[in-house]
């Protein structure tokens, strides 16, 4: 009987001994695991630990170095989105989905909407400049999303310097999504029947810098990491899943692609124009972490190339709606950006406060009850930066969504854990769940 | 202010007349890929009158209700012969008015071969809220059927290990169902207990 450890005390079970090791000094549980025939070990990984990408829980079964079994635990971060939004208005609802997955606010959105105008049955009525807009923000969010995903990827297996540029480029993004927005984060800026706002006078060639020193930023990290030969070898032939697996698992996104199928949504089932971008979907045959973050990075281009195009069709399209010409659905209040970041239309005011009391019950009974959506169920599927996000819409013909269920990637993807890790290294789940880039807001909504 | 006694909707709104959700079936031809799924399923299974009882179009999506006990035979032939090879989840759906089949499963799938997609659903009453599992056909339903027993309820036999995802264990009711009590619960912290919101003060 070894003498009591704060870090580490232990009492016994039926199951065996227990060690609650809370940090700190471990040399007392390695003696006393020394002493024992047994190498069986099983540890809680997590839900607060640096390396599992928010608060994700890992019941890991130990035999010396090697996983013998591995299970995730989720549910910290649910928020009760899903029931929330049945209780507020069809437009509200951007509000929170935006939320879910914070890496990709953008994409919920889109999805969301998508499935809203399905239902409204004004798919083809969103304006062409809507559409273009919300390609151009879907990309600029993959890119910052695919560098959250490197960065703290590369940092969880002991890379710094490639986190540096990662959240570099980050910023540039992000200042973008102000720039158009006025948020960095959960902006809300897809609404059912278009976007909230028109860009900003000077966006478009902000955007075109922006672009250039991205393209060349990124040679930063391409340089440090591929065929980087110690990051090769913790990534290569590491959390191995195949055709087969990803299949059965229902796994979509860069793993899928890291199997050698170039299944990407925005070329099979075209939303939002897409089918009229030139741009390569990325594969790799490796099924492999190695695999997975090549894709991430050369998936990177392909967004720039998105970005440029949608640029070009944007100046063409200056000064076009982009909201819904049906006065029944859109937004009363043509928001205009002010000096100070945000503001009303001053125009807008006026002819409510002034001139057409009719506008201004309009106004009021929009934004307060909200537009009815005829009776029936959506779903709305769009190719997110971690796989298939799909919207499940119930409409029972209301002012507020019956039942909205999301189909997220990271919920879906996470359940491969195992399947990547057991019979490898401790050390390697760290590499294999990085390279599933699991959202815990999105996993848990 | 605080405290939803009648229908649980916070939002003020609640008298607002909603219309029900049509329950009739869609006629041939479906448009679209549909009809061929329909009659490639009807060949490779022919028990499809006995196991289909609706066939909707709406929307551009093609719904196939399945009854219960035939789900996981049409899942089987589905993924096999049909090549939908991915289900993208279930999702589950409460309609406490729709007498007899108060409870619904709804699963979409996706054939990578043929790029199509389907939606089967299933409707189950509150009473007896049992669906067999399709995880054996498509493991990656383990989780999603997990998220719908937590949510609402229906209890998915054959599942290997059918527990709470989302909600702590030891929790009580399932949230999502359309007449789960909204309002709060005491929360209790180093001995003095909060109460819910809608028991926290007086003006209601």
């Amino acid at each position: 009987m070894t003498v009591f450890d704060p870090y580490a005390p232990s009492r016994d079970t039926t199951e065996g001994t227990v060690y609650s090791v809370t940090g700190g000094d471990w040399d007392s549980l390695v003696q006393e695991i020394g002493s024992t025939k047994e190498e069986r070990v099983v540890v809680n990984m997590g839900p607060q630990h640096p390396s599992t990408h928010g608060v994700l829980r890992l019941v890991l079964e130990l035999e010396g170095e090697t996983v013998t079994e591995a299970r995730a635990g989720i549910g910290y971060l649910h928020t009760g989105i899903e029931k929330n939004m049945e209780y507020r208005s069809w437009t509200q609802g951007t509000t929170f989905v935006t939320r879910m997955d914070y890496l990709s606010p953008l994409f919920n959105e889109t999805a969301y909407c998508l499935a809203v105008e399905k239902l409204l049955g004004i798919t083809q009525d969103v304006p062409e400049r809507a559409s273009v807009i919300r390609v151009m923000m879907m990309e600029l969010n993959r890119i910052s999303s695919h560098m959250v995903a490197l960065g703290t990827g590369a940092l969880e297996l002991g890379a710094i310097s490639p986190m540096f540029f990662a959240f570099r480029e980050r910023e540039i993004v992000l200042d973008i999504f102000e720039m158009i927005s006025g948020l960095r984060m959960n902006m809300a800026y897809v609404r059912p029947g278009g976007v909230q706002q028109d860009l900003p006078e000077g966006a478009i060639p902000k955007i075109r810098d922006a672009v250039k020193l991205m393209r060349k930023n990124f040679k930063d990290n391409t340089t440090l990491l591929v065929g980087n030969s110690i990051w090769m070898k913790r990534t290569q032939g590491i959390g191995y899943l195949d055709l087969a697996g990803c299949t059965t698992l229902g796994i979509t996104g860069p793993v899928l692609r890291s199997t050698g199928l170039p299944w990407d949504l925005r070329k099979m089932q075209p939303y939002c124009g897409y089918e009229d971008y030139n741009f390569d979907v990325i594969t790799a045959d490796t099924c492999d972490v190695y695999g997975r973050f090549l894709i991430r990075m050369n998936e990177l281009e392909q967004s720039l190339r998105i970005i440029e195009q949608a640029l070009d069709k944007l100046e063409k399209l200056e000064g076009a709606p982009v909201m819904v010409a049906d006065k029944k659905i859109a937004w009363p209040a043509q928001l205009a950006m002010g000096g100070d970041g945000l503001g009303n239309s001053l125009n807008h005011i006026r002819e409510i406060m002034g001139t057409s009391m009719e506008s201004l019950i309009h106004h009021f009974k929009l934004v307060t009850e909200g537009f009815h959506v005829p009776a029936g169920q959506v779903y709305a599927a769009i190719e997110s930066p971690r796989g298939e996000l799909g919207a499940q819409v119930v409409s029972d013909g209301g002012t507020k969504p019956y039942r909205m269920h999301f189909r997220e990637p990271s919920f879906n993807n996470l359940q491969a854990t195992p399947a990547m890790s057991e019979g490898g290294m401790v050390a390697d789940i760290i590499g294999a769940v990085a390279s599933i880039d699991p959202v815990m807001g999105g996993v848990d909504r | 202010m605080f405290g939803a006694k009648g229908t649980g909707d916070t939002s003020g709104y609640g008298g607002l007349v909603r219309t029900a959700a049509s329950t009739g079936s869609s006629e041939r031809p479906y448009g679209s890929y549909f009809d061929e799924v329909a009659d490639d399923l009807e060949r490779a299974y022919p028990m499809f009158s006995e196991a289909i009882e609706r066939v909707v179009v709406d929307r551009g999506e093609l719904t196939l209700h399945v009854k219960r006990e035939k789900l996981v035979e049409v899942s089987k032939i589905l993924r096999d012969s049909l090549k939908f090879e991915m289900c993208m989840g279930v999702s589950g759906v409460h309609y406490p008015t729709d007498a007899g089949r108060e409870l619904h499963a709804v699963y979409p799938l996706l054939s990578l071969t043929n790029n199509r997609r389907i939606r089967l659903e299933v409707s189950v009453p509150d009473l007896d809220p049992h669906i067999p599992s399709v995880v054996e056909v498509w493991a990656g339903n383990n989780w999603h059927e997990r998220e719908v027993f937590d949510m609402f309820g229906i209890i998915f036999d054959g599942h290997p290990g059918l527990t709470r995802i989302l909600m702590p264990d030891d929790w009580q009711g399932h949230p999502q169902r359309k007449d789960y009590a909204l309002g709060g619960i005491p929360v209790e912290y180093k001995g003095a207990t909060t109460p819910p919101p809608n028991e926290r003060r007086s003006y209601k």
